[in-house]
């Protein structure tokens, strides 16, 4: 479905991902671990087109992606949440929702989509009229997750969902994750939180400086001795 | 009485200024420059409006051609606005925010010079001929107001409800709020960043054509450096009403003017440049953020 082909990518003369190859296939959820700097969050810009590669390519469901620009990804089915949520404060939770489905033409198609994400977050619902500024670390994430499934993507992208939540709050939103994967939404989910992650994932591509190091069956990798270490902390 | 006479016509004449004062204040919340060429967008509005109102002299209706002007001079202010932001300002959007300041101060020079050598508008003042039907006052007690004030209050009235409207309850104007909030995380949302800009651009420009019609009812001599004070007034109205916030532009419009009046009407014609800008530094000095402006805070 996703396809990344030996992406170079540098900011200034410093070269932050190094000949990085991975692929996500249809229906599966697929993790990114690495520590901060690894280069987890610059591989989901590049996907996403915010960022352009020096070389290599990125193709999702065989179409070469890789120099769209950004809102053109988003109407092929690919979707971002981006890391620190990065909701709009300034508008209500409705109004960012309604963001989501900007690329959504189709009124009913985005009505069903608002329906079905207040089914997963009855909380958005109640704080609808709500300046999304107003809400709590938990409920912007959900919002955040919320607003990128109004675009109904088929492949969705994740930028460290955990970042500043409660164990409690963590748990829920994995579970959220699990949920959308089982609807029918391709995952790819970058965390810092390798063993969360990699408790819910098919598999798994350790990033360490830029570059793949480590690959495989996201179990088979957390019991190696090698990722339980470097990420695991045991 | 007087002093009510001076407010009235310092809240007519600041209605002008918050119009300009929108189209900094909407571009500077989008692309985080100060487009100093917005100025000459006003003049450019008020040559549109002085042919307008020649081609429709003699016309039967002479409201016919007041909104002619208006249509005319908003619709070729958006388009030049459009044209400056593709050519001058998009190459930019990634370069250092001096580097675009910089080119709007030279389109701002291009503008007005340009002005200078184009033959239907030319170095010399001209004298706009404003329909017969506008001409005149009306006397409400001891104040009187006239025909033209009353256009010009009721014209931007208009205008900022409808822009108000617009931004708050249109899908587009929603995008507007989300890209002037987080450009990226709009661009993920699937909003086309550059649409968005160039819509930001053709309204404040269209504002500001508007504004020139009026300003040239006002002030009927019009020569290409007419919108170098107004616009600046207009820059001091932004930030006075916190750069980046449309009702705080309104706000700021709206008191410098008064200001302005005011100055003229008690203390001395020749201070009300010299307040305008004295507000300016009273603002940077105190409220550097503006009335309604958000302090800018420290991502953790």
């Amino acid at each position: 479905m996703l396809r990344v082909e030996s992406i170079n990518v540098s900011y200034d003369t410093i070269q932050v991902l190094h000949d990085l190859t991975f692929h996500v296939d249809e229906g599966e959820i697929v993790t990114l671990i690495g520590a901060n700097g690894a280069g987890k969050t610059t591989t989901l810009h590049t996907i996403s087109g915010l960022i352009r590669p020096k070389s290599g390519s990125v193709a999702f469901e065989g179409a070469d992606i890789t120099r769209l620009p950004a809102d053109r990804i988003v109407k092929a089915g690919l979707c971002q949440v981006p890391e620190g949520r990065r909701i709009f404060a300034n508008l209500s939770v409705m109004e960012n929702l309604e963001m989501g489905a900007y690329s959504q033409r189709n009124r009913a198609k985005a009505t069903e989509s608002l329906e079905q994400v207040f089914r997963s977050f009855p909380r958005l619902r109640e704080r609808r009229t709500q300046s999304a500024g107003t809400l709590s670390g938990g409920e912007q994430q959900m919002l955040a997750i919320g607003r990128a499934l109004m675009a109904r993507p088929k492949l969705l992208l994740l930028d460290e969902p955990s970042m500043g939540l409660a164990p409690l709050l963590v748990k829920e939103i994995f579970s959220i994750v699990q949920e959308i994967n089982r609807s029918g939404t391709t995952v790819l989910l970058v965390e810092q939180n390798a063993r969360m992650a990699l408790s819910i994932a098919n598999r798994a591509y350790v990033l360490e400086t830029g570059r793949i190091v480590a690959s495989g069956d996201a179990k088979e990798l957390s019991e190696s001795e090698e990722v339980r270490k470097a990420y695991l902390g045991m | 009485m007087v002093f009510l006479q001076q407010l009235v016509n310092g809240i007519s004449l600041g209605s002008v200024y918050s119009l300009i004062a929108i189209g900094y204040t909407m571009v500077y919340g989008i692309v985080k420059l100060i487009n100093f060429a917005h100025g000459d967008i006003l003049m450019i509005g008020a040559f549109c409006g002085y042919y307008a109102f020649l081609w429709a002299q003699g016309s039967a209706s002479p409201v016919l051609a007041v909104a002619f002007a208006f249509l005319l001079a908003m619709a070729i202010s958006a388009l030049v606005g459009v044209i400056i932001e593709k050519t001058c300002y998009k190459p930019l959007r990634n370069a250092p925010r001096i580097n675009a300041l910089i080119t709007a101060i030279g389109v701002s020079i291009v503008l007005e010079n340009g002005a200078r050598v184009i033959p239907f508008m030319g170095p010399n003042p001209r004298q706009v001929s404003i329909p017969e039907a506008f001409k005149g006052v009306f006397a409400l007690g001891g104040l009187t107001i006239s025909k033209v004030q009353v256009l010009t209050l009721a014209t931007s009235l208009v205008l900022m409800v409808v822009l108000t409207a617009f931004v708050q309850l249109t899908r587009t104007g929603k995008a507007m709020r989300a890209v002037s909030h987080d450009m990226d995380a709009a661009q993920l949302m699937g909003i086309s960043v550059n649409r968005i800009v160039s819509i930001t651009f053709a309204i404040g420009a269209a504002l500001g054509g508007a504004a020139g019609v009026l300003y040239a009812m006002n002030f009927p001599m019009i020569n290409p450096y007419m919108g170098i004070m107004p616009g600046l007034k207009a820059f001091i109205a932004a930030v006075f009403g916190g750069i980046g916030s449309i009702p705080g532009a309104m706000i700021g419009g709206l008191v410098m003017g008064v200001a302005e009046t005011l100055t003229k009407g008690f203390i001395s014609s020749k201070l009300a440049d010299a307040v305008a800008f004295g507000i300016l530094i009273v603002i940077l000095l105190v409220r550097p953020s503006g009335l309604l402006g958000k302090s800018a805070r420290e991502k953790v």
